[in-house]
């Protein structure tokens, strides 16, 4: 009964997107303020039904019904509880549904925290999300039903892939979407703005805080996804430039030049059209990353579901969105005007290079994702993209960003010299080429590879630091703490984002250049020692989950007569599917992980054990962290929460005088 | 090893495991490991989803592997390695496709289009310098908002 209700529930959702997509459209058009103000109970009412019917499929799952054909494929009745839970969107159908929530829980977030905005504007802007919504509640309903039943129902459940089976895959895919979908709500403003004509600072600044949130989710979501491949899958990889992996990346990629481009259309009304283009550009490769990972048309870690007649309907509703709204801008665009006037050096200028160099990033690696899959369906054989080529194409390509990175925040907008530049950067070029000349050389070993990433971070470090010392020493108000205070909450947002690059570019170049590996064959009682690391295999024992069957190495690692961890990696035997699971014991720290897994007996008593010792490799998530909390610090900037009068109109004053040169 | 006697007691081991020996590295021949693993980081595991020939611990990697030992033991280096391994699966075993006539878009796409790019860019800002002439030195309370603006700037 509950999985009908939940079912039922779909299709209520399916009619209401419907009615939220068409009426305050049209009203919007007439300018009939009864119409426009259905659209923020639409999106209320969406939010109630899509969460009912999720709330039947996470029952569905907890309460092993598996009647149900979703849980019957993707649960198992030993699963412990919360990865039943989380089980609920381990599946094809099930993470549909989440999107879904997602959607409707953005949408109704706008509805909710819109009350300033022109009536039209959210009625244009929640309809946009409607029809997005129809999308996928048809695409559930037609090709990819959660509630579909399974009669007479399975005595048991098939269980849930033992790799999903793990903490980061409960959060993960939420994370992740919340990002995906949430660049929707940028999608829809820009659609917004673009029907109503009003593309303008205005639009920016509302559209900004948005972004931001979904990039910041988007970030973390990476960041979660690449901690879990790390522990999880065994070989102590953070990217391996998997199709799927970069299917996320590629909306981050947009979305970082729209949050770059969206800064420079609020302040100073320029690059709009093109900060249109983005946010589309945005939303549709989230769309793609959808398309990719649920079609099956990749074969990779990630692609569960292989089901043609899914893949034609998303390929079709891509079409519909991508080709609908880049219509809509060739159409409207033109009309857009150029905004505020730059010179040839000024921070407009940095950050539309930076752009450029972003998108074509961008280009790059979607290029290199669906190159085998293009030179397959031309039948001109089978072709492997792999890290090799994404290293040697997308890391010269992104030198340059950061170098333009550290300079855009120290030019002026509108005309800076390239001479006033040099003068305030010097003293940063100075210590970020001291510092990678001398680091590598104290780490043990210089190389030109990490010596030119370390001059990266430390050049990204130096230019803040500057920037800040800059903001802090010299000013209007007297006093160091007056200044302090006075710098906005996104300006600090983007010196820890930044910084955040940094600290991640550095954990990058030296987990690459200074992490051991090592291949043993031990029994119980043999050692080895890494630097100053002893490992000493203590004994192997049998263990035993709620649903597998595990051998526990108990490994200790001694630094000189310190104790420093005893790590207990672990091989599992999954009693529903047979699959054997590496879970990897690790001793973080900040300067570096201690990592054991386990490989596979060999002979009687001795197994294969593979040691890694990886140098500052939380630094990698630790500066994706940092990126995100820059993010949620500029949301909280308090222009945006000026009300509507204010708002509209610091925002013309912002853009009017210069704008009209 | 410095590991404190009591300890191994408490572990509970036999005496015999208790007289540490140094771990023997998997391989017979660690250089040739070494090199056999820089080799494999861009040779795919043809059977595995996506993971490279160097970390797959499948039993098809691992007879790969053992090929590509024999070659190393008759004398041939790397791209003899790699041409051998081409000719009997295909370019689908290497991560880096090669540059040849059906992967140049691939090769030449992403440098094709930064040199658009930045042509656009050049053009665009010179136009706009051009066309659109920055604006005399503004009067004095022009100047002061401008100021006030910057100094709320991210």
């Amino acid at each position: 009964m509950i999985p009908e209700l939940g079912h039922f529930a779909l299709i209520l959702a399916l009619l209401l997107a419907l009615v939220q997509a068409v009426f305050p459209m049209y009203g919007a058009a007439r300018g009939d303020a009864t119409l426009m103000s259905l659209a923020r109970p639409a999106a209320y009412g969406s939010l109630v039904l899509i969460a009912s019917a999720f709330l039947a499929q996470a029952y569905a799952f907890a309460s092993n019904d598996f009647s149900v054909l979703n849980v019957a494929s993707h649960s198992n009745s030993k699963l412990p509880l919360e990865y039943r839970l989380a089980a609920t969107w381990g599946s094809h159908e099930g993470s549909l549904l989440l999107w879904t929530l997602m959607l409707s829980g953005w949408m109704a977030a706008v509805a909710r925290f819109s009350r300033h905005l022109p009536l039209a504007m959210v009625a244009r802007v929640l309809s946009v999300m409607g029809m997005v919504a129809i999308g996928f509640l048809l695409f559930m309903l037609v090709t990819s039903n959660p509630f579909e039943r399974l009669l007479p129902a399975a005595p048991e459940g098939r269980d849930l892939n033992p790799l999903l089976q793990d903490p980061g895959m409960v959060f993960h895919p939420p994370m992740l979407y919340m990002g995906y979908v949430g660049f929707s709500v940028a999608f829809a403003f820009a659609l917004a703005a673009l029907l109503g004509g009003r593309l303008d600072a205005t639009w920016a600044r509302w559209s900004r805080p948005w972004t931001t949130l979904a990039w910041c989710f988007l970030t973390a979501g990476i960041a979660l996804g690449s901690v879990w491949a790390y522990y999880e899958l065994g070989w102590g990889g953070w990217w391996f430039w998997d199709p799927v992996e970069n299917a996320s990346f590629m909306p981050w990629l947009a979305g970082t030049a729209l949050i770059h481009s969206l800064a420079v259309t609020e302040k100073r009304g320029a690059f709009r059209s093109w900060t249109v283009l983005l946010a589309i550009i945005a939303f549709s490769l989230s769309l793609l990353g959808t398309f990719l990972v649920r079609s099956g048309v990749l074969t990779s870690v990630h692609a569960f579901a292989t089901d043609p007649a899914r893949g034609v309907f998303i390929l079709a509703f891509l079409a519909v969105v991508i080709g609908g709204s880049l219509a809509l801008y060739a159409s409207r665009a033109g009309a857009v005007g150029l905004g505020g006037s730059f010179a040839p050096v000024s921070r407009e200028a940095l950050l539309l290079g930076n752009n450029v160099l972003l998108v074509v990033a961008l280009a790059a690696v979607l290029l290199g994702t669906l190159y085998p899959l293009f030179i397959d369906a031309l039948g001109l054989g089978k072709l492997s993209v792999g890290p090799p080529y994404f290293e040697a194409v997308f890391y010269p390509l992104m030198a340059p960003v950061i170098f333009l990175m550290g300079l855009g925040p120290m030019a002026r907008w509108k005309q800076s010299s390239a001479l006033e530049l040099w003068r305030q950067t010097r003293l940063s070029l100075g210590v970020a080429v001291f510092g990678a000349m001398v680091v590598p050389w104290l780490m043990g070993r210089w190389s030109p590879l990490v010596a030119s990433g370390l001059l990266l971070a430390f050049w990204v470090i130096a230019t803040s630091l500057s920037g800040l010392f800059d903001r802090l020493a010299r000013g209007a108000p007297s006093g160091f703490l007056g200044r302090l205070k006075q710098q906005p909450l996104s300006w600090w947002g983007m010196q820890l984002g930044h910084m955040g690059v940094a600290v991640f570019i550095i954990g990058v170049a030296l987990v690459k250049a200074y992490e051991v590996e090592k291949d043993l064959r031990m029994a119980p009682g043999d050692t080895t020692s890494i630097g100053a690391y002893q490992f000493r295999l203590v004994d192997l024992r049998e263990g035993r989950g709620p649903n597998f069957k595990s051998v526990i190495g108990r490994m200790e690692v001694w630094e000189g007569e310190r104790l420093q961890a005893v790590l207990r990696p672990e091989k599992r035997n999954y009693d529903s599917s047979g699959m054997p699971m590496t879970e990897a014991a690790i001793q973080r720290s900040l300067s570096r992980d201690l990592y054991v897994s386990l490989g596979d007996p060999i002979g009687e008593h001795a197994w294969g054990v593979r040691i890694y010792v990886k140098p500052f490799v939380n630094w990698i998530w630790g500066g994706c962290v940092i990126m995100a909390l820059g993010g949620l610090l500029a949301i909280f900037d308090r222009r945006y929460r000026l009300r509507a009068k204010a708002a509209n109109a610091a925002a013309t004053t912002t853009i009017a005088p210069e704008a009209r040169v | 090893m410095k590991m404190p006697y009591f300890l191994l007691l408490l572990v509970g081991l036999p005496l015999g495991a208790a007289i540490a020996e140094v771990a023997t590295p998997l391989a017979a021949d660690p250089v040739m490991e070494e090199r056999l693993k820089a080799l494999g980081q861009d040779l795919r595991c043809l059977v595995c989803q996506n993971q490279s020939l160097a970390d797959s611990n499948a039993p098809l990697a691992e007879d790969l592997r053992q090929v590509i030992r024999e070659q190393f033991r008759l004398g041939k280096n790397d791209d003899q390695v790699r041409g051998f391994l081409v000719e009997r699966y295909g370019d689908f075993v290497l991560y880096k496709p090669p540059l040849k006539g059906s992967t140049l878009p691939l090769w030449l796409g992403p440098f094709a289009l930064l040199a658009l790019g930045l042509g656009v860019l050049v053009v665009l800002l010179r136009k706009r310098g051009h066309k659109q002439p920055l604006a005399p030195t503004p009067d004095a309370k022009a100047q002061e908002r401008a100021r006030k603006l910057l100094d709320q700037d991210p």
